[in-house]
């Protein structure tokens, strides 16, 4: 469940994150020095990040706390255009001039030796400097603040109340980030950020000896961008129904209390008959179908090809863009990227190439209408500014474009999930996201989830398992036939998502009110070994 | 200086164990450089090179642990390192699985490390893309790859005399190729620890002729085909399952290897009777490290960092369980060796080459690749994912049409009692895998992707 840590990560004492990082005036002086050293090397443009990186897990199973790592992981990250082609070099622990110096110097000379197999030189978007500013995540609570006692203790009285409700195992984790990042460039931005993160999540087993047969269920929390105040219970970010779902507010305990008896009913729960369902999509499973199939086939370094060779390319052509009328989906589908959402992972000011963040549409009332472009890329669809969705997973990563936050504008009408069920004849309500996997260029797609019901004319008659949708991107949108309005909206999202190579990871949020799809393929899962 | 001799490392080592207060110490010491370079569209996009060399000490007071890392080496600093440890584990809750650390080992010469891959700069890194890229740019081709090449070691002791190092170096390549109009995609993955092993352009041309020939692909209805994986497309899934061979979940009732009213299938044929897998660190196409962490590809690989050596297991033989992989701590309450995983694992085949088996089918489908492969039921392993960079129909021994991608809904151990064929293994992700011919592979839906 761990992610692999990335090198130069060092593990240190929970108060080490507490500690205050570089002053800004010295990283200042530092990023100065970078700037400096590649121009005096012929660079025509430089960007330097000095980042610090810290985290907290504290992770534990049924009465044991398997583990509580904290680290850290500072460095300088300079990236340059030298004879029209990118260079990049990064420096471990750097804090003096000259070791930064060295490190810009190498950027160029890799810029240099990469440009003898340039086709075409770089072109960037202009982009105005900002000066000296900053950004801060709106947090209630720094999580680092609060003791690991606290947060051991939720995690064992969560695991016993699993135990407690008929779990035979549980796995629980709380996942804290902070990125403390300063970006400077040639352009005259110093830009200081800080950065909040945080994900309670558990796995409760249970089994049935008997039979042999096992089933899962894990929380329906979300990875969000807060602090520990998302921890705080607050009947008013919970939204009642089958199951309690949450939105800027997670209670842990009342969640792991209803997955633990869940689980125990998924082991009795009858399997599914495949065929062709109407399915009602809750937001806590929603974010990884838009995720998918949203999401990266609009990112356009995919669309262009330069992901070929690993995540892939893209359906979504810029031909059907240049056409102004490929539907993506229905009327009722309009898709959002947003880089400024409270709340939300991919918040930041500014991006990491110094670009303020912004909101577009990337599907207006079904029709696809941009894509998601960065500083490099932004004139290749006659844009005159990047978008500001560029990002780099550590100060030694090289940043590239990655995902804003796409979410699903709720429906303009009023509804509600009551009333979307009430019209159903033969449906699946799902709730929470499970097993996901999507081809290369985004057309097939097949998903799980964590809790399936059966609709039978417009009433939920009882629990389901073996459950998985497929269907083809642009079929499933146009399929969209109703959103719920913005009283059901929430946020899901990941900590990993998955670009590049080497590979790097991306926090990203992605909002929706529950929708529903007609007439989607389900196919059962079970099978005998 | 990135990469430490033995003698050195063990200096280091020696050094910080003398600064311990603690019941138990452990250090470990890594270092390594890692050079890459990607390309897409037929031109350069990142490349970069990055050093690493840190120690991570781990201090121990009855059942507490904690753990600090540094990379700077003068002494104060490694004192400061040792007593930080301490303070983190004095402040650590018990940790009732805790197992107290091992002795000396005997650790298996491993010869991982290749003086040429140690070599490589960046302008070596610049002409392999160039091999790669400017065929398939002279026959109007695109070509996006990517090259890792990595140098590095790892070594570890601890106050109970246990000391090891291992030196190791290794290289990824892959590449895919696609013509013009989209209509055509091909692919090939190497790796090596030896880069003179390594030929580029060979790989390349491999690519090459697949998206050539996958180009203008016709729709086959989904179903239950005969299949030939090519050994790129049989290592995930079977990767897959050598990671649910964990003794611990098979216990709990949470695994493939879960039994009907409690136990494990451990013993039982679960395959046919042509299966056999082991692991074996020192077969020579694929080096694996002594112990876990042992530098280079495997420097985060199997075993863990607590010293464990690595050793010949069987896992699988002549289609039964041999063999489950343990925590200490769980070994120790159930009695038995604590087998860490494997670095790696070698699928036994035969001696037919992937002609050979094309030639041996009257029907069938030949898989490339698979591609976004994730778990849908781990109680059976059933796993999905398509078929990606070139799928063709194979009629009377012989490759007749290049078709469309499939959706696949399929368990390894379902395939593996299936299992037609199993041909000449190659090296594929530090593994040596043949390709598999399998009846009744399931696929569920048709993919537009190329």
């Amino acid at each position: 469940m761990l992610p692999g840590f990335a090198a130069n990560v060092r593990t240190v004492s929970p108060e080490a994150l507490m500690e205050p990082g570089l002053d800004v005036a010295v990283k200042k002086r530092l990023a100065d020095a970078a700037l400096n050293a590649a121009k005096s090397k012929g660079a025509t443009y430089a960007d330097v990040r000095i980042g610090r990186y810290l985290n907290q897990f504290v992770i534990t199973r049924e009465d044991k706390v398997q583990n509580i790592v904290n680290t850290e992981s500072y460095g300088v990250g300079i990236r340059v255009i030298a004879n029209g082609c990118w260079g990049f070099a990064a420096v471990a622990d750097a804090k003096s001039d000259a070791q930064i110096a060295k490190a810009a110097e190498d950027a160029v000379a890799i810029a240099k030796a990469n440009s003898k197999l340039m086709k075409q030189p770089v072109e960037l978007a202009p982009q105005k400097g900002f000066g000296e500013v900053s950004w801060k995540a709106p947090i209630k609570k720094n999580a680092f603040e609060v003791p690991v006692k606290e947060k051991v203790d939720l995690l064992l009285d969560v695991n016993a109340a699993a135990m407690k409700n008929g779990a035979n195992y549980v796995n629980s984790i709380l996942f804290m980030v902070n990125e403390q990042k300063y970006f400077a460039s040639t352009d005259g931005s110093y830009i200081d950020q800080d950065i909040h993160r945080i994900w309670p999540n558990f796995t409760v087993t249970a089994i049935d000896p008997a039979s042999g047969k096992f089933q899962t269920r894990n929380s329906l929390s979300s990875p969000m961008g807060m602090g520990y105040d998302y921890l705080q219970v607050n009947p008013k970010d919970k939204v009642t129904g089958v199951t309690t779902r949450y939105n800027m507010g997670y209670d842990m305990l009342e969640d792991i209390t209803a997955g633990a008896q869940q689980a125990k009913m998924k082991l009795s729960a009858k399997s599914v008959e495949a065929g062709k369902y109407d399915l009602i999509l809750d937001p806590s499973h929603l974010w990884l179908t838009i995720h998918e199939s949203v999401g990266h086939p609009l990112e356009l370094d995919r669309v262009l090809g330069y992901e070929a060779n690993f995540a892939g390319t893209s359906f979504a052509t810029l031909d059907k863009w240049q056409s102004k009328n490929f539907k993506y989906g229905s009327d009722k589908v309009t898709l959002i990227a947003d880089k400024t959402q409270v709340g939300s992972l991919g918040a930041v000011g500014w991006d990491d190439e110094g670009v303020n963040t912004k909101k577009w549409d990337l599907v207006k009332d079904g029709v696809l209408v941009n894509y998601q472009a960065i500083r490099d890329q932004a004139k290749i669809i006659g844009e005159k500014e990047s978008h500001g969705c560029c990002y780099a997973d550590s100060w030694s990563s090289v940043q590239f474009q990655r995902m804003a936050n796409v979410s699903l504008a709720s429906g303009k009408t009023p509804l509600s999930v009551e009333d979307m069920i009430k019209d159903v004849k033969k449906g699946i309500y799902i709730i929470g996201d499970g097993s996901f996997s999507i081809d290369q260029q985004r057309y097939n797609f097949q998903f799980g989830g964590q809790l399936f019901y059966e609709i039978k004319d417009g009433k939920i008659v009882g629990m389901l398992k073996d459950v998985a949708y497929q269907s083809n991107t642009q079929e499933f949108w146009n399929s969209c036939v109703q959103v719920c309005d913005e009283r059901d909206y929430r946020l899901g999202g990941s900590f990993f998502d998955g670009k590049g190579q080497p590979s790097q990871s991306s926090a990203v949020s992605h909002g929706s009110s529950t929708a529903r799809f007609a007439g989607v393929n389900v196919i059962n899962t079970a099978r005998k070994i | 200086m990135a990469v430490l001799s033995k003698e050195e490392a063990k200096q280091i080592i020696d050094k910080v164990l003398a600064f311990s207060k603690a019941d138990e110490t452990s250090a470990n010491l890594n270092g390594s450089r890692t050079g890459n370079i990607r390309y897409a569209r037929n031109s350069v996009s990142t490349s970069g090179e990055t050093t690493n060399l840190s120690l991570s000490v781990t201090s121990v007071f009855g059942k507490k642990s904690g753990t600090a890392t540094i990379n700077e080496f003068d002494d104060k600093s490694l004192e400061k390192t040792v007593r930080r440890a301490e303070e983190i584990a004095h402040l650590a809750p018990d940790n009732p699985e805790y197992v107290g650390m091992l002795g000396p080992q005997n650790y298996l010469d491993i010869k991982s490390f290749a003086a040429s891959t140690d070599a490589i700069n960046p302008d070596f890194r610049a002409e392999a893309a160039f091999k790669s890229i400017d065929p398939c740019a002279k026959k109007d081709l695109t070509a996006a790859g990517y090259w890792e090449d990595s140098t590095g070691f790892a070594a570890l002791g601890n106050t109970k005399g246990l000391f090891g190092y291992n030196a190791a170096t290794s290289v990824d390549f892959s590449i895919t190729v696609r013509t013009n109009d989209g209509l055509g995609s091909g692919y090939a993955v190497r790796d090596v620890n030896d880069v003179s092993k390594l030929d580029v352009a060979l790989a390349t041309e491999v690519a090459i002729q697949k998206a050539q020939a996958s180009s203008k692909a016709k729709a086959l209805e989904p179903g239950k085909y005969t299949v030939i994986l090519e050994p790129t497309a049989a290592v995930d899934l079977l990767q897959n399952m050598m990671g649910s061979m964990d003794a611990r979940n098979a216990d709990e009732g949470r695994s493939f290897l879960g039994k009907k009213g409690g136990g494990t299938r451990l013993g039982e044929k679960l395959f046919d009777e042509r299966v056999n897998i082991y692991s074996d660190p020192q077969n020579l196409e694929i080096p694996g490290s002594p112990f876990g962490g042992g530098g280079g590809r495997f420097a985060f690989g199997g075993g863990g960092s607590d010293g464990r050596a690595q050793e010949k297991v069987v896992w699988v033989e002549n289609g039964v369980v041999k063999n489950m992989y343990y925590s200490r701590y769980w070994a120790e309450k159930k009695g038995v060796k604590a087998i860490p995983p494997p670095s790696g694992f070698i699928f036994a085949g035969g001696n037919e080459s992937l002609a050979d088996l094309i030639k041996g089918t009257e029907k069938g489908i030949l898989v490339t690749r698979l591609w976004y492969i994730r778990a849908v039921d781990p109680q059976t392993l059933l796993y999905t994912g398509l078929t990606r960079d070139g799928t063709f129909y194979i009629e009377n021994g012989v490759i007749k049409y290049p078709v469309k991608n499939f959706r696949f809904n399929e368990s390894p151990v379902i395939m593996l009692n299936n299992l037609e064929a199993a041909g000449k293994p190659m090296r594929q992700g530090g593994n040596l895998v043949p390709p598999l011919k399998i009846r009744d592979f399931t696929f569920t839906s048709l993919s537009d992707a190329v």
